[in-house]
């Protein structure tokens, strides 16, 4: 899968301006390349973030203050912070919800799996249910996910058509359902339809041969543009490096450390520099659970939706992807999440959205607006002769 | 680990401390293991555990003992591998008296000393001297019958009231490990310092390979006990150890008066007239390490010049030492990857010790607390010190970080990998292996014309390696030398293959004879790196394991007494009866052609005598201890004793606390009085201290990096939101803890990751502490209020740890006092609380007439016993391996040759060594007699190496977890774990990190 899943993407995405938006590459020699970070494996250890600002020469961030947030004390995704683990402590109530709500999106898809039978079938549209950003869309007209190239539906595994039957199943769901703690560690989206991209004025950023969207600092003049294209706030402009909020406490001070690239936007490059050099990125090298996973896109999003067929079939109903479905708002991303509750609980936006998607539309009607007022002006004129 | 079908982690934070090697507890729950995590708190290993079980801080034996009794109850034990592999049919003497009998004492308990004599403990034996058995375990003296009625009233209910576990929690628990254990699956125990770091830690793992010996899960794949080291390679540390009463290879440190003669020496690491497994050839693996030390000034003729050995005649442990210190009777300490500081134990007595020396040296990255506590430190605030009033000489050397130089690692699973230098290290840091081998050469430079026999010892070194262009040490050389090497004959200098080759007669030399074979062939066998796609999952050809390249100890229990696997599923290593050899995926660790149904006549005589089925080989026995006749000064049976400065009421015996814990009596070092004592009620709630995954221990390899200290930049307390209202904090605000020692201010976490426990009808709080932060350094980017200086020091009487996981204390909102009102405030919790140096350190709780039982049992116990261990081991001498059976032991009048190695009355040796556990200590030169010691004295040359020898080898406590002196032999591990942790500098000995508070 690659060039021709791109093709696909576009053939049948809402973007369908029949071509390859966003700079993306006709003829690339390289798969698109992805992450699928699985949050129900993350420890919270942070390797991530700082193999990232290792790499990156990043600085860091803020005044050495506890962010009052569980064990996260980086906030967000950031011009120095291109990869930031979240904590969320939840009680029985919000776990109870969110299994039921992971539930109703994959029985949403449910009457319609069956064991695969032959090639031309497919897999069926797990995606649309799985893939968090789609909810609330109908099942109707769902596509099926052209990426989606492994049996999953193993004959037995997901059979009930009635959405409460799990016969011959263990869905006793792990006991630690009283509290949970949640780590999830978020990273750039490297969108198929990027907003940084589309609006940037001076071309700093681009899309390379392995479909991933890249600032070149030293092209990038400081607009800020980027910032407000983004639809997951991922991109920022870096000041002098060191945020220094204010603080009261005089034993409390950023670290002086060499800022590159200052006041350029900066993001994660999904180590641009690295893939040329056949490497992984930093933060899914140094993973020691594997929850970060680097690889060609379509294997990521393969083994996103088995990783959730899994967790469903072991009575985790809370599990859900999100960014791997085709039709949301950005074309589906590039870093696929496998996550156990609501995005909005992560901080992502539950449908995000390009704002260069509304362009043709936008277009059309100011085009006809445009029409409207040379024939109002066209009238006028009539009208004028005729006095 | 991978390939366990349950995983218990309790004493550990897995996760959060050993997240590289955690990948293995992912693997496995990926291949549809459960894992089960034990612990205080929630925590990142309980976020992705499929349990939790909150249990109160030092409770673990009850929890254990009752899954153990439970097993015994219910027959859930594997028959088949109990029967065969362990001792559970030995016949105990008939004076031992267990602690159902004694209301919480063993027989042999002698109260002037708070040791044990463990004569009565020993093996019943026939009249040829051969251990007597019972096959049909009935008889109330077997091992079996002994451990039923031991933990006969360890009970969910008294789970229920002691741990605060319910009995849900407890039916799961038991459930879980009993389906998963047997023939077709297994079950791994992991644990870290929430095990070690208490007054009875040894005993806490000894319950758990009591439970794993029943359940049959030692030597297979997936089960074991994984002992979690803290650093990168604390293991190394060990097997050639920074430890006082340890030499490379798990080989006892001599001591005077007990160790005079080699054959005593030998006697005590072991004998062939004493062992049927690997330790009868102690004498080979001693004479090749002087061999090794000493080159040609070793000889048959001087014994090897086992006199060049210092003696140790006392405990040298950190907390001894620091003590020492405080009577000025130290003058000179260096401090190599440690940060006393912050990171050990009552921190403001370690600060005021440092401020008794003459002179120090710190060696780290960069100028740690320990380094600065003169200008800076904690008291310099309060006015206990004034820099212009302290006299110690500081030295500040620089220390190459662990990418700078070549080495090894050696991590949890054993596995030796090898590193290389990635760049030179900046400016003067130099490595550990260059520094002392330029001050080697130095101090021998000054000593060359010395004609002192005291001199020899350091002049005959071997210390000849060769050096780079820079003038560096080449480490690969050390290695040879620790691998060992044919001496004279035709094969002079060729590296020693496996540790059989040692000879006891100088033909060979060797530093550890534990690593022999990872130099075999002149190959750097730690530094393969063979891809995993390209062997098995065993992984044999990745780094080099000791010993042999062996990956799972004990592996020969992985097959059925028949040599045949116990399953086709947990199939390791067998019998080929076509071949008549052990074969498997992993090296077998067993003599390889030894048949399963070989039995010997005799029951010693080293490895050639071991029957087929005794899997057992570093064991005197070849047998699984479920009893341990000997090994562990504090009993042979794991019982609950409560922590010291517990507030709850010990529910199984009069007996209160652990009646061999090693106290420290004094009035910095005070302690809360403990249940039911008046005054406890000032400090109600328990801290418990443990480390983040974004810090380093003491912070120094941390807390002066950027990238490290924004993830967790300020010490907090975690408490839950029952405690916050209870008490009044705010979430993100701040509290001061106050214990009987000191009191720090941390910012509050308020979460429901904190469970109060209903702990016999009372909620006991639970207060989570790390322990990264300390005040003063140069240079780093974050500080705060140091945990440890809430610790107090009561220790594990086998391994010399601190208690650091239950501390006595109280809370209040606010920020702590600044200046000498500190100091007012500790001490006016302290008035309230009535404590004085006596406070909660009474060592027994039961009536006179109980410890008189107890004490005439060993006085009528016939001597086949140990008379010389209980009291040693008190003054650093490992514990004896063998259990009390063997043709020396039995003789009626005690006069046993090789063995004992004294005539002494074991009364009386065993007060000298109680004494010379505080009295004063000096490093006695071999043979030197009362004069030259008075000489010495006399001179008050303390800065010469006897100082230095302090210093240097101090500083890490024994490890509970040292598989050699565990009498279990609890060693079963798991390929492919890996100790360092991301996000962080991996440790070595040059980085900081206080070996006191992690192991």
């Amino acid at each position: 899968m690659s060039a021709q899943t791109l093709g696909t993407d576009a053939a049948q995405n809402p973007f369908d301006d029949g071509a390859l938006a966003d700079g993306h590459w006709h003829d690339a020699k390289h798969n698109r390349k992805g992450f699928f970070t699985d949050t129900s494996i993350c420890i919270g250890c942070k390797a991530c973030e700082v193999a990232c600002k290792e790499w990156n020469h990043n600085p860091q961030d803020g005044t050495f203050e506890l962010l009052g947030s569980s064990y996260d004390n980086t906030g967000s995704l950031g011009a120095n912070t291109w990869r930031h683990v979240a904590f969320i402590e939840q009680d029985s109530e919000r776990i109870e919800q969110a299994r039921e709500s992971g539930r109703k999106l994959v029985n949403l898809g449910m009457p319609t799996v069956r064991p695969r039978t032959d090639e031309t079938s497919g897999a069926q549209p797990l995606d649309g249910a799985l893939g968090a950003a789609a909810e609330g869309r109908t099942s109707a007209g769902l596509p099926t996910t052209p990426e989606l190239g492994v049996d999953l539906l193993a004959p037995g595994a997901l059979e009930p058509t009635d959405p409460d039957d799990f016969t011959g199943v263990d869905t006793t769901p792990p006991d630690t359902a009283d509290f949970r703690w949640l780590m999830s560690s978020d990273v750039c989206k490297h969108c198929t339809h990027a907003g940084c991209l589309d609006v940037c004025p001076t071309g700093a950023l681009f899309r390379t041969e392995f479909d991933t969207v890249v600032v070149q600092n030293d092209v990038c003049n400081g607009c800020g543009t980027c910032v407000a294209g983004c639809p997951f706030g991922v991109i920022e402009r870096r000041d002098d490096g060191t945020i220094n909020t204010p603080t009261d406490r005089d034993d409390r001070k950023a670290a002086d450390m060499d800022v590159p690239d200052k006041g350029t936007a900066n993001k994660c490059t999904l180590c641009y520099d690295r893939l040329v050099d056949g490497q992984e990125p930093a933060c899914a090298q140094t993973c020691p659970t594997q929850s970060i996973k680097f690889g060609d896109r379509a294997d990521m999003v393969d083994q996103a939706h088995e990783r959730v067929a899994e967790l469903h079939k072991k009575g985790l109903t809370e599990a859900r992807l999100y960014g791997a479905n085709p039709n949301d708002g950005v074309g589906g991303t590039g870093s696929v999440f496998l996550i156990l509750d609501e995005p909005e609980v992560y901080g992502l936006p539950p449908d995000p959205r390009v704002p260069t998607k509304d362009l043709p539309k936008m277009y059309a009607n100011a085009g006809i607006a445009a029409l409207g007022m040379i024939a109002a002006a066209g009238l006028s004129f009539l009208g004028s002769r005729r006095s | 680990m991978a390939n366990a079908d349950c995983i218990i982690i309790q004493g550990s934070n897995m996760a959060e401390c050993h997240p590289v090697g955690f990948q293995w507890v992912t693997e496995a729950k990926a291949r549809g293991a459960r894992v089960i995590h034990v612990d205080p708190r929630f925590t990142r290993t309980t976020a992705i555990a499929d349990k939790h079980v909150p249990i109160r801080a030092g409770s673990d034996i009850v929890l254990l003992g009752a899954l153990i009794n439970r097993v015994l109850t219910e027959g859930k034990h594997f028959e088949e591998y109990v029967r065969a592999y362990t001792n559970a049919a030995n016949l105990i003497s008939t004076d031992y008296q267990d602690t159902e009998d004694l209301d919480g004492l063993f027989s042999g308990y002698d109260p002037d000393t708070n040791s044990y004599d463990n004569s009565t403990w020993s093996y019943q034996t026939d009249e040829h001297g051969a251990p007597a058995t019972d096959p049909s375990l009935e008889d109330p003296r077997t091992v079996f019958q002994i451990l039923k009625h031991h933990y006969s009233r360890y009970t969910p209910e008294v789970v229920a009231e002691n741990c605060g576990i319910e009995p849900a929690d407890f039916d799961y628990l038991f459930e879980s490990v009993t389906e998963n254990s047997g023939r077709e699956r297994t079950t791994c125990f992991a644990y870290a310092v929430g095990w070690t770091q208490h007054s009875l830690g040894a005993q806490f793992i000894r319950t758990a390979s009591i439970l794993q010996l029943l359940l049959g899960n030692m030597g297979r794949p997936g089960g074991g006990i994984m002992a979690l080291r803290g650093h990168a390679t604390i293991q190394g540390s060990t097997d050639i150890p920074t430890l006082f009463n340890l030499l490379p290879g798990y080989l006892p440190m001599p001591s005077a008066g007990v160790h005079d003669s080699f054959d005593d020496y030998v006697a005590a690491v072991g004998t062939p007239e004493t062992h049927k497994g690997f330790w009868a050839n102690g004498r080979n693996y001693a004479v090749n390490l002087l061999k090794a030390w000493w080159g040609d000034a070793a000889t048959e003729e001087n014994d090897f010049a086992f006199d060049y050995l210092p003696r140790i005649n006392g405990a040298h442990g950190t907390y001894q030492s620091t003590e020492r210190m405080l009577a000025d009777g130290v003058d000179g300490y260096f401090l190599l990857g440690q940060n006393p500081a912050v990171g050990s134990a009552n921190g403001r007595m370690q600060r005021m010790a440092m401020s008794h020396l003459k002179w120090m040296v710190v060696r780290d990255f960069s100028l740690i607390e320990s380094a600065t506590w003169w200008k800076d430190g904690p008291e310099t605030q309060t006015g206990e010190l004034k820099t212009e009033d302290i006299d110690t000489e500081m030295f500040f050397m620089p220390a190459a970080n662990h990418t700078e130089k070549a080495g090894t690692f050696t991590q949890t699973q054993r596995l030796v990998q090898w590193r290389h230098k990635a760049v030179n290290p900046p400016g003067d840091a130099q490595s550990e292996l260059d520094f002392f081998f330029h001050l080697g050469k130095r101090i021998r430079e000054k000593l060359q014309d010395s004609t002192d026999p005291r001199d020899r010892p350091i002049l005959d070194l071997t210390w000849d390696y060769p050096v780079d262009e820079e003038g560096e040490v080449d480490p690969e050389s050390v290695l040879a030398e620790i691998n060992g090497y044919h001496v004279g004959g035709e094969k002079d200098g060729q590296p020693l293959a496996t540790f059989n080759e040692m000879t006891a007669d100088g033909t060979t030399a060797g530093g550890c004879w534990i690593y022999a074979g990872i130099y075999a062939g002149g190959v750097n066998m730690a530094a393969r790196r063979k891809p995993r796609e390209e062997q098995d999952e065993t992984a044999l050809e990745w780094a080099w394991a000791w010993p042999l390249n062996r990956r799972i100890l004990y592996n020969r229990a992985s097959a059925a007494p028949d040599g045949k696997p116990w399953s086709e599923r947990k199939k390791y290593v067998w019998f080929d009866e076509d071949r008549q050899r052990w074969v498997g995926s992993d090296v077998p660790d067993f003599p390889i052609d030894r048949a399963p149904s070989a039995r010997s006549e005799q029951f010693y005589g080293g490895p050639s005598h071991l029957d087929g089925d005794d899997p057992f080989i570093m064991q005197a026995d070849g047998k699984g201890w479920l009893f341990a006749p000997s090994g562990m000064v504090d009993g042979p049976l794991p019982t609950h004793y409560e922590p010291q400065e517990s507030t709850v009421a010990n529910p199984l015996y009069e007996q209160q606390n652990s009646p061999t814990r090693l106290t420290m009596k004094r009035e910095d070092n005070l302690s809360a009085p403990g249940a039911g004592y008046p005054g406890s009620e000032v400090y109600p709630y328990v801290f418990t201290t443990y480390r983040l995954t974004e810090h380093h221990t003491a912070g120094g390899m941390s807390r002066w990096l950027p990238y490290l200290s924004e993830l967790q930049p300020e010490m907090f307390c975690e408490v839950s939101p029952e405690l916050a209202a209870e008490v009044g904090l705010e979430p993100y605000g701040w509290a001061t803890l106050v214990s009987p020692r000191s009191a720090i201010e941390a910012r509050v976490l308020v979460t429901k990751r904190m469970t109060p426990l209903n702990i016999g009808g009372k909620t006991v709080h639970q207060i989570g502490l790390p322990y990264h932060w300390g005040v003063g350094g140069t240079g780093a980017v974050v500080e705060g209020d140091s945990a440890n200086d809430l610790l107090g020091v009561t220790m594990d009487p086998n391994v010399f740890i601190q208690n650091s996981k239950y501390v006595a204390g109280a809370v209040v909102p606010g920020r702590r006092p600044r200046g000498p009102e500190l100091v007012d405030f500790v001490e006016k919790y302290q008035a309230s609380a009535g404590l004085s140096p006596e406070s909660g350190n009474a060592h027994v709780t039961v009536s006179e007439e109980i410890v008189a039982e107890s004490a005439d049992a060993d006085r009528s116990a016939h001597s086949g016993g140990h008379r010389d261990r209980g009291g040693d081991s008190a003054v650093g001498v490992s514990p004896s391996r063998t259990y009390g059976g063997g043709p020396g032991r039995r003789d009626e009048d005690g006069d046993v040759g090789t063995e004992s190695g004294s005539d002494q009355d074991p009364d009386v040796r065993l007060r000298d060594s109680a004494e010379d556990r505080r009295g004063p200590v000096d490093i006695r030169p071999a043979g030197a007699t009362d004069e030259d010691l008075t000489a010495k004295r006399a001179s008050d040359d303390g800065s010469s190496i006897s100082a230095a020898d302090d210093g240097t080898l101090d500083g890490a406590d024994g490890s509970p977890d040292g598989s050699a002196d565990d009498p279990t032999g609890a060693d079963g591990e798991d390929p492919g774990s890996d100790g360092e942790e991301p996000g962080s500098d991996s440790e070595d000995p040059g980085d900081d990190g206080s070996q006191g508070k992690e192991e």
